[in-house]
């Protein structure tokens, strides 16, 4: 995760000469037609949009009517009624849990257990339990969200079979831990990855003389291995908090319902937007996440900056 | 002895679990599309190939599969070309503000996601004309892969030797040729690395083409996914299943391909 702006910054300063004639010659006007198609793609599909959705909210833009043409700045009145919806507040509501929930407590628990279950392991199971993992974590996510629409169903579902109880119908039931143990079981792998390179750094030497000094395996754990890697938990634990929290999938597997049980901001805004068909208000709620996004992203790189 | 062998019994049964959470949810994939008349239960398959012949026969299934293709590899094609002729140049040219642009990018790749720009995409695609044109959706795509890309193989060009380069010079390459003949091939790694990791988004990706793409011989098999599974309250299980699993298996063999060749170490600001 060597994240690096420029390495040789000072050595490049001394040497000025080289700074216009640099490696292959590539003026800096050739670079920066090297450089153009990049940004002006990202500008018109990435910027532009980000931008825009801050004035958007502030109109009433419709799908349908006289509004879809020719949207009119209302100010902020939809952050107004945003804010004032009880939908927009379950929504966050909900959303919290499920960061928490999956990612806080499953993702980054689960991923350093299995790292530190496997850390000093070479061979078939190893193998077996990472590619598991993994492939939970690739396989495209309409499919992965309809096997546990099978296998938590209510009549037929394996789990129900493998519990042994019958008409037990979790998604309707308990919408929020079926998504919640959903994005456990897809979403492990990055933290499970992440951890096991972070472990493989902490000096073995270190471990041994704790244990030589007769520290128990949670002591060598508290005092040993997170401080070491506590840098990679909590880059971990923005990473994935900011990915959950924008992630559409729980639209594949409830489409929010039954009644908004498990309508998460993300699709919260999907509903609002493109369903109900008031783009305005949408873009409203949107705003307010690219806000929640912005703070989180910047703690993120502020901890990769002090990293180095 | 008796911690040890606790320890060890402890250890098995932990894994046993995990392997069972992580085994379960996929054994109807891998028994559904072999089995007559498939339900939710997991049951010992019959190994009858109707269910392909099914697949075969409907009119979205595998033309789905090939939008799926069509998209994943445009963009991919797009994202290594451009993100490599910028990482390049701002790998080796000292631009004024670099430094600031590089962090720029990286704070907007991952503050800008799907859920945050889902309304003014979806207006820039119908202002643009670019509703149902899978050339603006692989455009859409490429912008929000590019950042995170050109971060990634920037890291990789730095820690590459400008020796190279230097003695092309020389020799009278102009800087294209520079970056095809030199810099490519010691790239290779890094390039190949982006390009699988845009694949493998794109393959997967379920909003932006549900959102901008409505005609059904244009979508892409996670929308058809979608829609085989809601349409009409009763889910044709032989067909989605088979689908299913014909729809996993490039990104199967994908992975297995790339842990094979370069092991597979994805971590920075990868996934979805």
């Amino acid at each position: 995760m060597a994240l690096a702006t420029s390495p040789p910054e000072a050595a490049e300063a001394a040497r000025p000469d080289r700074y216009s004639s640099d490696a292959a010659g590539l003026g800096r006007l050739r670079a920066g037609v090297f450089v153009a198609p990049a940004l002006l793609l990202v500008a018109v599909f990435l910027v532009f949009p980000a931008l825009w959705v801050l004035y958007l909210g502030l109109t009433n833009y419709r799908l349908t009517g006289a509004a879809a043409a020719a949207p009119q700045f209302v100010g902020p009145a939809n952050l107004i009624e945003a804010v004032s919806n009880p939908e927009f507040w379950s929504s966050t509501w909900l959303t919290v849990e499920f960061v928490a929930g999956s990612a806080v407590i499953g993702q980054v628990g689960l991923g350093f257990t299995i790292a530190w279950l496997l850390r000093d392991r070479r061979g078939p199971l190893k193998r077996l339990v990472e590619g598991l993992v993994i492939l939970a974590w690739i396989l495209p996510s309409a499919i992965v969200s309809f096997l546990w629409v099978a296998l938590l169903d209510r009549d037929a579902g394996t789990l129900n079979a493998l519990l042994g109880i019958q008409g037990f119908a979790w998604l309707l039931d308990h919408p929020m831990l079926s998504i919640i143990v959903f994005n456990i079981w897809r979403g492990t792998a990055f933290s499970m990855m992440l951890y096991g390179a972070a472990l493989g750094n902490v000096p073995p030497s270190h471990l041994e003389s704790a244990r030589l000094a007769g520290a128990s395996g949670w002591q060598q754990l508290r005092d040993v291995v997170f401080p070491h890697i506590r840098g990679h938990i909590l880059t971990n634990l923005l990473l994935i908090s900011l990915w959950t929290f924008n992630d559409f999938t729980p639209f594949l597997l409830t489409a929010g319902g039954p009644d908004g049980k498990s309508e998460v901001l993300a699709v919260h805004v999907y509903k609002v937007a493109l369903q109900s068909g008031e783009l305005g208000h949408g873009a409203a709620v949107s705003t307010i996440i690219l806000l929640i996004n912005l703070v989180v992203a910047v703690f993120y790189l502020r901890l990769l900056r002090s990293k180095k | 002895m008796t911690r040890f062998v606790l320890g060890r019994i402890g250890f098995y049964t932990l894994i046993a679990v995990l392997l069972a959470f992580f085994t379960i949810p996929l054994l109807w994939l891998v028994t559904a599309p072999f089995t007559s008349n498939p339900t939710y239960e997991v049951t010992v398959p019959d190994f009858t190939w109707d269910n392909f012949e099914a697949v075969i026969e409907h009119p979205y299934a595998l033309p789905s599969l090939y939008n799926s293709l069509l998209l994943s590899v445009g963009t991919a094609v797009l994202v290594v070309i451009m993100a490599a002729l910028a990482a390049y140049a701002l790998s080796r040219v000292r631009l004024p503000g670099r430094d600031a642009l590089l962090y720029a990018l990286l704070l907007l790749s991952s503050i800008i996601t799907g859920t945050a720009a889902m309304v003014p995409l979806f207006q820039l695609a119908v202002e643009l004309n670019l509703i149902d044109s899978q050339l603006g959706l692989i455009l859409i795509l490429t912008g929000g892969l590019l950042p995170a890309a050109i971060f990634m193989l920037k890291d990789f060009m730095d820690s590459t030797p400008k020796s190279y380069e230097e003695s092309a010079r020389v020799f009278g390459a102009t800087p294209l040729q520079i970056v095809r003949h030199v810099v490519v091939p010691l790239v290779r790694p890094g390039l190949a690395t982006i390009a699988v990791w845009a694949v493998a988004n794109v393959w997967g990706n379920f909003l932006m083409p549900y959102l901008l793409l409505s005609d059904v011989e244009k979508q892409p098999a996670a929308v058809i996914t979608y829609t085989l599974y809601t349409e009409g309250g009763q889910a044709n299980l032989s067909m989605l299943s088979t689908f299913g699993l014909l729809y996993s298996v490039p990104v199967v063999l994908m992975y297995l391909f790339v842990s094979k060749k370069y092991g597979f170490r994805f971590h920075g600001g990868i996934k979805r």
